[in-house]
């Protein structure tokens, strides 16, 4: 049997449920990377690939879609 | 709701999670063999063996959960070869137990050279058990199911991609419909369904995929050869998070069959091509 699945609600719904959701993660990623900043020798990570992961990681954020989640996938995976 | 849990590692948990498992409609679950967390000795997979198709089982059984495992030597110690060769001699007779299913969780964990040695060892295997179980059987038998774990993080991608490399070498020899890759994520998911095989999504709190994460994939990929698990086991990890992914789908509203066929029919229809695998399909009627 073959089911075909979409998302079965408005756009608008979707925002709804998940916007205050994707604050709260917003902001956990903001102060941590305050918090990075905060600790002792920031100068040692500044090169560090992980941070440049996660800038890399948020412009796919601000880019168009489709597909967000797995071209962050891919942007961390080794080639 | 029935569930049926495609992927936990129940030798670590309590037998209290089998009572909640019990409670929360799980009738049957799947356990692969995995890394204890340490590296045992050849020795120590054999007694891991016995309590994946004597102890488990029964300790299942008191809770009306029919328990079935898979038996191999998982990627992490597949490095050392001597050792391979030592566990991989002792598998065979254990494939012939009631509630083993067939070989895995094999795979790749760092991708090395050994790793994948070892993985093509257990495929062989799998299709050798098909010929050893119906002697004189033709050569059109199908080999035993196999489960794969893909490795984790920045390794699933090109752990994946070599694994589908290796399993394309063996040809007609190897049924996708027979296969199950597991832990796939939205880098992956595509490449195992285009394949043609059963795909696995693993429900995890920070590696893996989240319950919303998996459940768009199952509305972007759509939901035939599709499984979802919690793969619970020693580490940080919750056996109802497969739950917790049917209620995300649900409260998105999508209906009854569809969750009936991702959360049971579908471990049904993949294990069940072991005839030692009872759960059959079922289908919702509106009375
Ligand atoms: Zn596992």
């Amino acid at each position: 049997m073959a089911l075909t699945v979409t998302h079965p609600r408005l756009a608008r719904e979707t925002l709804d449920i998940y916007f205050l959701e994707v604050r709260a993660r917003l902001l956990e990623i903001a102060a941590t990377l305050d918090r990075i900043d905060r600790s002792a020798r920031p100068e040692e990570v500044v090169a560090d690939p992980r941070l440049a992961f996660v800038r890399e990681a948020l412009a796919v954020l601000q880019s168009a879609g489709p597909e967000r989640a797995r071209r962050i996938e891919e942007l961390y995976s080794l080639k | 709701m029935f569930f049926i849990d495609p992927h936990i590692h129940m030798v670590s948990r309590t037998t209290a999670d089998y009572e909640l498992l019990a409670l929360s409609g799980v009738v049957a679950v799947s356990e692969p063999a995995f890394w204890a967390g340490f590296d045992r000795s050849p020795a120590g997979f054999v007694d891991y063996f016995r309590q994946l198709t004597e102890f488990e089982p029964a300790r299942a059984a008191q809770f009306g959960i029919d328990h079935y495992c898979w038996i191999c030597l998982n990627p992490k110690e597949a490095e050392d070869l001597g050792k391979a060769r030592e566990v991989l001699a002792e598998i065979s007779r254990f494939l012939d137990q009631p509630n083993v299913l067939g070989i895995g969780e094999i795979g790749l964990n760092k991708n090395t050279a050994n790793e994948a040695k070892v993985f093509q060892q257990h495929v062989q295997m799998a299709i050798d058990a098909a010929h050893r179980q119906a002697a004189g059987a033709s050569p059109a038998m199908p080999h035993a199911l196999i489960l794969i774990h893909t490795p984790h993080l920045q390794d699933k991608l090109k752990g994946t991609r070599l694994i589908l490399e290796m399993l394309k070498d063996f040809g007609p020899a190897i049924d996708p419909g027979r296969v199950l890759i597991d832990h796939v994520e939205e880098h992956t998911i595509k490449l195992v369904k285009d394949a043609g095989y059963w795909a696995g999504m693993t429900i995890y709190p920070i590696s893996k995929a989240t319950p919303q994460r998996a459940v768009d994939m199952m509305e972007m990929y759509g939901p035939e050869r599709l499984c979802v698990n919690a793969a619970a086991d020693w580490g940080v990890s919750d056996p109802l998070n497969t739950h917790r992914t049917m209620h995300e789908a649900r409260r998105r509203g999508h209906p009854l069959p569809v969750l009936l066929d991702v959360f049971y029919n579908n471990p049904a229809r993949f294990f069940g091509q072991n005839p030692r695998f009872k759960p059959k399909p079922m289908q919702v009627a509106m009375l």
